[in-house]
């Protein structure tokens, strides 16, 4: 059986300059207790690993205003203006991935693959530098993976030992990114006795859970 | 009848698009003008709409107060699920797109030139909003529609050539503006169609790149239904 961790010690455990994965969707399935609580925490030069810059207030965007974001490694960054004056100040460095590669690059670090082969980017700006490989004569990107110290998962509910359920499109990044962090760290909106959540339901294994934190008193 | 000459520009490009969806296709609409397409579509039709974020069977926004902040399209903004619906990961989300299971993406653009290349993520030292999931789709989909309005502050966005870095070396498979509809050929880019009361003229003079016009064009017929 899992022991709840509280915020505190969740953000404690997440030092300066660390590598985060972060899930969500424009804002959507992203652990935001956390979120704010490493922002209040004042933490320093994170590489956020998260799909979109969402907006000032949402997803990781409390982390980028607060100035504790050096790297954004993600897909889009068009509606959160604090993004792009931090961009264009150099403050922040963007490092732009198309989105299918993206969370291809963070499954194939969770499931021990080398990297991907993808046709996305081919003859873009995205394929510079890069390496490409032919296989039955089609031609495709090598993208190698993308992993990082600790991911943060939002889940609708987590139980005792720690397997969690997502809810709807809140799912997107969490169940992928729940492979791919030295430390997953999860964040639950609920947390239910073992048996609640049926197996099939389950769609992060509590194994890979590290640790819960508590749901707020 | 409705007039169609004097309806909203977005609206006659989302009306004039939502004649290309096949029944029962499996579809991605981009954000802006795309997503309008789906008010023009009869639901008897059997569409399923796919957002990036993992729902396969969108279905509109539900009324005040039923909103659900699970459930939102690739904008963020809250959706409904049709009947049959269902959710996917992100992972699987890009394999239907990239594994060539969607039918058709229809996207916005920036530029469009006459081979039919698109450019629609970034305007470099201005804005760069990053490309999403749009690589992804126009290299995976297996029809791709670019549906915008004609020219920005006067300048044509059908060009000659990208000037804009592009979305992929995929050529798009129609063009539909307020004034046109386009295709990229082997031998250019032809009109298609004009819009609602839109010469041929008025086309080719709004237009950078060169157009292939056949001897009769024909104007978009916004009264059929698809």
């Amino acid at each position: 059986m899992h022991q709840a961790i509280s915020m505190q010690e969740a953000v404690e455990m997440i030092p300066d300059g660390a590598r985060v994965m972060l899930s969500g969707f424009m804002g959507v399935g992203t652990p935001d207790g956390i979120v704010r609580a490493l922002a209040e925490a004042g933490k320093r030069d994170l590489t956020m690993i998260v799909n979109d810059a969402a907006r000032p207030h949402t997803g990781v965007g409390p982390l980028v205003s607060a100035g504790c974001v050096k790297k954004f490694i993600g897909s889009h960054i068009g509606v959160n203006p604090v993004v792009q004056e931090k961009m264009q100040a150099g403050e922040l460095e963007v490092e732009l991935v198309p989105q299918g590669t993206f969370v291809e690059r963070i499954r194939a670090a969770g499931m021990g693959l080398g990297g991907i082969l993808t046709p996305t980017g081919l003859g873009t700006l995205i394929a510079e530098g890069k390496q490409t490989v032919e296989v039955e004569g089609k031609t495709y990107l090598l993208e190698p993976p993308l992993r990082a110290d600790f991911a943060l998962i939002a889940a609708r509910s987590c139980d005792y030992v720690g397997n969690l359920a997502y809810m709807l499109s809140a799912t997107n990044f969490n169940p992928i990114m729940a492979l791919a962090g030295d430390v997953v760290i999860a964040e639950p909106e609920e947390i239910v006795p073992v048996g609640v959540i049926p197996p099939d339901a389950v769609k992060t294994p509590g194994v890979l859970v590290d640790h819960v934190i508590k749901r707020a008193a | 009848m409705r007039d169609f000459q004097t309806m909203d520009p977005k609206e006659i490009i989302a009306r004039r698009v939502s004649l290309e969806i096949r029944p029962k296709s499996l579809v991605n609409l981009g954000i802006g003008i795309p997503t309008l397409v789906s008010d023009h579509l009869d639901e008897s039709l059997g569409v399923f709409f796919q957002a990036e974020n993992g729902v396969v069977g969108m279905g509109h926004r539900p009324p005040e107060g039923m909103t659900d902040r699970h459930l939102t399209d690739a904008g963020g903004t809250f959706v409904s699920a049709v009947p049959g619906a269902s959710i996917i990961d992100s992972a699987f989300s890009f394999g239907l797109i990239r594994g060539g299971h969607l039918d058709l993406t229809v996207l916005g653009g920036l530029q469009v030139d006459a081979k039919g290349h698109l450019a629609n993520w970034m305007i470099p030292g201005k804005f760069v909003p990053g490309m999403g999931g749009a690589m992804d789709l126009v290299t995976g989909a297996k029809k791709v529609i670019v549906a915008m309005i004609h020219t920005a502050k006067g300048a044509s966005k059908i060009v000659p050539e990208c000037t804009l870095p592009v979305t992929s070396q995929r050529c798009v498979d129609l063009i539909v503006t307020e004034l046109a509809v386009m295709q990229p050929r082997a031998d250019g880019l032809h009109l298609l169609e004009t819009g609602p009361g839109v010469s041929v003229e008025q086309v080719v003079a709004a237009t950078d790149a060169e157009l292939v016009i056949g001897d009769a064009v024909p104007e978009m017929d916004l009264s059929r239904t698809g």
